[in-house]
């Protein structure tokens, strides 16, 4: 394989590298504030409210994200609903994360010891006050590991939005192997490097937990 | 608008096409348990060199995207020279990306037997080999169904990704049927539809299943 091909399309790859982390970050920030959301109004909602959602996460859960992404870039036009293929994928992608992100929300909550949120309600602390200082900070940290794991998937489903045309990095990779016949070289090498790029990023999210987490750990 | 029959319509393509989406991730699962099951079997060994052969194996298949995945086996089988047919590829590509989950899966249930288990059974005086057909291993498969089906769900839903290199199963059934219909918000909420029902129905298998195991 001639390496030249990298100096010549690596700015595009660069580009593309680019905007896989904004999808990823933009993707998780919103993914996991909507799953919050639906988290804590399952949590006080009345019983339709906490059965709509339930039908949300069930749906959402039952469905492949390829699939959800052709309905929203494809099918959203027919009912008004046009946007770009960045839109598109932001928002998928923040659709599809939703109701996993609230999963893991929903069972931090629900280990956020009673005693506290008791108390919190003896010392007369209103409902919203509880949840703030409460669950929030309590549930918060509970949920660290699963939520750090869950947005490392996240990074593995930005590559699905190449097939909506939002150009990042397997966007741009394919646009190289097409331009120059290095189908194998460059998928290839997208795998290794995406590779080593989870293994960054789970390790970080180790360190991260690790520091957040910190005063959970008895001292010796 | 919404057109109720050409959603109506967009099943019995899109069921047909279904046939395709089973193939792929039950055989993909099929063989998965099978490589997961070599792979585990790195994974307990006491050499550390197989043990750090089977920690790249999840790690690399763990760290990649599917579809990435998928185009490297896709162009890579006639590269070495081997011309099949895209849904063997899509099989191959299917059935190792699982048995990387299905080997942790089956790690994670082995471990969580108590030691107690195999303790008892060499003091009772049954050789390593039994302890482990008769004591370790169906307590293991026992504890890991619920995961497993859950991995199998896991397997269909990405199994959509195969359409891109051009097996006709659900997904691409779909985006030829809105390609002919100009309707695709019918198309894929037919397809989205079937995939929900698929996985519904082992979600139920797995409750069962769950149920019928439990000691």
């Amino acid at each position: 394989m001639d390496l030249s091909i990298f100096t010549e399309y690596g700015p595009r790859l660069l580009a593309g590298f680019r905007l896989t982390i904004i999808c990823w970050l933009l993707g998780t920030v919103f993914g996991a504030a909507l799953g919050l959301l639906i988290a804590v109004a399952q949590r006080y909602g009345g019983r339709s409210v906490r059965w709509a959602l339930q039908t949300y996460i069930e749906l959402i859960r039952g469905t492949p994200f390829l699939v959800q992404l052709f309905l929203l870039y494809y099918g959203g036009p027919m009912i008004g609903l046009r946007l770009d293929p960045l839109p598109a994928g932001l928002l998928g992608l923040t659709i599809y994360g939703s109701p996993y992100f609230a999963e893991i929300f929903r069972s931090a909550f629900r280990a956020v010891p009673p005693g506290l949120i008791e108390a919190g309600r003896a010392i007369g602390m209103t409902e919203l006050a509880i949840v703030r200082r409460i669950l929030l900070p309590v549930g918060l940290v509970s949920a660290l590991p699963a939520l750090i794991n869950f947005s490392i998937i996240l990074t593995k489903e930005t590559v699905i939005l190449s097939i909506i045309t939002v150009p990042e990095i397997m966007y741009q990779t394919q646009y190289m192997a097409t331009m120059t016949f290095t189908f194998l070289e460059g998928y290839f090498t997208l795998a290794l490097f995406f590779w080593a790029f989870v293994e960054v990023i789970s390790r970080l999210g180790r360190r991260l937990e690790r520091r957040i987490t910190r005063h959970l750990i008895e001292r010796t | 608008m919404f057109s109720l029959s050409s959603f109506l319509d967009a099943f019995w393509p899109l069921t047909m096409a279904a046939r395709y989406t089973l193939l792929v991730s039950g055989l993909g699962i099929a063989l998965g348990l099978v490589i997961g099951a070599f792979v585990c079997v790195l994974a307990l060994s006491k050499s550390r060199v197989w043990r750090t052969v089977a920690a790249v194996w999840v790690s690399y298949l763990r760290g990649v995207p599917m579809l990435v995945q998928l185009l490297v086996v896709f162009f890579l089988l006639p590269v070495i020279g081997i011309d099949v047919p895209a849904i063997v590829g899509a099989v191959v590509t299917t059935a190792i990306v699982a048995s990387a989950y299905i080997s942790e899966i089956w790690r994670g249930a082995i471990m969580a037997l108590p030691k107690g288990q195999t303790e008892a059974a060499i003091a009772i005086g049954m050789r390593p080999r039994d302890s482990w057909t008769r004591i370790i291993l169906p307590q293991a498969v026992a504890l890991s169904i619920p995961q497993l089906i859950n991995e199998l769900i896991l397997l269909v839903k990405a199994s959509s990704l195969v359409s891109v290199v051009g097996v006709m199963e659900i997904t691409r059934a779909s985006q030829a049927q809105a390609g002919v219909t100009f309707r695709p918000l019918e198309a894929y909420l037919a397809a989205a539809c079937l995939y929900l029902a698929i996985n519904l129905c082992l979600a139920a298998l797995g409750r069962w299943l769950e149920h019928r195991m439990a000691v």
